[in-house]
């Protein structure tokens, strides 16, 4: 089975994450970048797929030069070999032209099965594997805490408010996975030596039929108008439990009309 | 005014309140036109929907509809795109409306805007990122204006519209019958409110100390009628059950009035609560950055606390 798990740069949500005032865009240079959280979830669970029925794990990542970072962490866990889309002119993409970019990239390289982690940290929009399933035309298998393949047959639980729903469907299939579907594994010294000899191809967009008027900021579909730090929360009034504090709160509560 | 397209949340028939929220932004915005997706609307529904102000009701009853998954919603919202020309389409800003409003926005050729808190004239969003520190104005500047929004934005309030119900049948390519939904698993979750739609949100953390403890904190989001939630440390120790995990990488939720009790407040969680609208924090070290964000704060024991409050509450009621 021909896997391919994408993978995002984040930046590390425990430093001071920024816009740029220039472009509005996310400041990769002002936080330490990291795998995003989610995405180590997605790598697993290909790894899992791979032990279970062979094939390949190809990591696909979308970012600046310093997003080997996280491939390399991919492959240490052991991916077999990295895709890096990398080009100025995606600066800027929003998810319709990241989804866009990266549907071109997996009709190029084929793909029986594409795994994503549910969100990314630091954009949270949650639907870049329904975009990918919308431009690839294939079927959606998103938000799974458990991925089944038997054959070219592929069933999820999804996850819902009420519980989880058995969805199934036949290969090629995207899948996005949820916190908590595994365990991921820790890379080990022999899998980060072995990742650094592990092939890593380098794409720009001419590279992956990329038509430059549909990426970057300037093609997106939506923009930042403005953005300010948050104001500070106005100091609330904190109060030290002498025997009474329960009901000191439930004054507040009160107060405020809840109870 | 222009329609603006409001998709409909339902549980079994019943509408939910995140939906007539929509449809009192929607109010302020232009003509609020609901879309009931799936068959089983009931009199009673279609009311429901009049009474927040949906002029019309368009009903596309097929079963296909609700059978796979995502997809055919997108092609429904499409169509109706192309035959009403709205203004804007509304969504609820969960993971499966979100999923909804992506492909609807590549089927249009239009921008999407996720998580929007807010939303005003020119349907200018408001976001909170990077965990509620920094607030973004952003907009949709191609196609049509498809925007998720975050259950508990606006106070819904009744104002009633004629409810014209028009019926719509939808043509489903295949490509949206490929994942199909085989069954539904529902899990008991008793009489509480859903996490993310809760007007008040009780939620536990590494204080609690133990799964028994956090009998604690349900009865008191019993005693308020509140959901409960917990935060990483708690749901990673085995203390309650992960899907009620608050935080960066859990529910994002955005109540009138969020009661942390023996939670830390790292960023991690924060990023799930900043944008509750009251902040009550019970820890008992004085140094916890969630006082930092504390409407009101009590130091001390969260066992001694919140069990108090609990009877408090229950003699006030």
């Amino acid at each position: 089975m021909n896997i391919v798990v994408c993978v995002k740069q984040v930046p590390d949500t425990a430093t001071e994450r920024k816009l740029r005032s220039d472009d509005k865009t996310l400041d990769r240079d002002a936080a330490d970048g990291v795998v995003n959280e989610l995405d180590e979830y997605a790598v697993e669970e290909a790894l899992k797929l791979k032990e279970a029925h062979g094939g390949e794990v190809t990591v696909l990542t979308m970012g600046p030069g310093k997003a080997t970072e996280t491939i390399r962490k991919a492959l240490a866990m052991g991916a077999d070999k990295a895709v890096h889309l990398s080009d100025e002119a995606l600066h800027g993409s929003d998810a319709l032209s990241t989804s866009y970019a990266m549907a071109q990239v997996l009709k190029k390289i084929g793909f029986d099965l594409v795994v994503l982690g549910s969100e990314s940290t630091d954009a949270r929009t949650g639907v870049l594997a329904a975009m990918l399933a919308e431009r690839l035309g294939t079927p959606q298998l998103t938000l799974a805490n458990k991925v089944e393949v038997e054959g070219s047959s592929i069933s999820i639980q999804r996850i819902t408010d009420y519980g989880y729903d058995k969805v199934e469907a036949t290969l090629p299939a995207v899948v996005s996975v949820v916190e908590k579907i595994n365990e991921p594994r820790y890379p080990s010294f022999k899998g980060i030596m072995a990742a650094k000899k592990k092939p890593v191809e380098t794409l720009a967009i001419g590279d992956a039929s990329i038509d430059a008027a549909q990426v970057g900021l300037a093609a997106a579909w939506s923009e930042v108008v403005d953005f300010a730090p948050a104001p500070p929360r106005a100091a609330g009034t904190i109060v030290k439990d002498e025997g009474d504090g329960g009901s000191k709160a439930a004054e507040f509560l009160a107060s405020k009309k809840f109870i | 005014m222009s329609e603006i397209l409001v998709l409909v949340e339902q549980v079994d028939g019943e509408v939910k309140k995140v939906t007539l929220e929509l449809l009192t932004l929607a109010r302020s915005l232009g003509t609020p036109a609901a879309v009931w997706a799936g068959p089983g609307i009931t009199p009673e529904a279609k009311a429901r929907l009049a009474e927040y102000g949906a002029e019309k009701i368009y009903v596309a009853a097929s079963d296909d509809i609700v059978d796979y998954v995502v997809a055919p919603k997108a092609e429904l919202l499409a169509q109706l795109v192309a035959a009403k020309s709205p203004a804007a389409v509304l969504v609820a800003a969960t993971p499966e409306g979100k999923e909804i409003a992506g492909r609807l926005a590549i089927k249009t050729d239009s921008g999407v805007i996720t998580d929007a808190v807010g939303l005003g004239e020119g349907f200018v969003a408001d976001q909170s990122i990077f965990g509620g520190g920094v607030n973004v104005h952003s907009k949709v500047r191609k196609g049509t204006p498809i925007v998720a929004v975050r259950p508990n934005s606006t106070a819904p309030e009744p104002a009633a519209g004629a409810g014209a119900e028009e019926e719509v049948s939808v043509t489903l390519s295949d490509a949206a019958k490929a994942a199909r939904i085989v069954e539904r698993v529902k899990q008991e979750k008793g009489a509480r409110p859903e996490l993310t739609e809760a007007a008040i949100v009780v939620s536990g953390g590494r204080g609690v100390g133990s799964a028994e403890n956090f009998s604690i904190i349900e009865d008191l989001a019993d005693a308020l009628g509140a959901a409960v939630g917990a935060s990483r440390a708690a749901t990673d120790a085995g203390w309650y059950p992960h899907q009620f995990q608050v935080g960066q990488t859990g529910k994002t939720v955005s109540p009138q009035l969020y009661i942390a009790a023996g939670i830390s407040g790292a960023i991690q969680h924060r990023a799930g609560m900043q944008t509750a609208k009251t902040i009550v924090a019970i820890n008992k070290d004085p140094e916890a950055p969630i006082f930092e964000l504390a409407d009101y704060g009590v130091v001390g024991d969260l066992h001694q606390v919140v069990p108090q409050l609990t009877e408090e509450v229950k003699k006030r009621k």
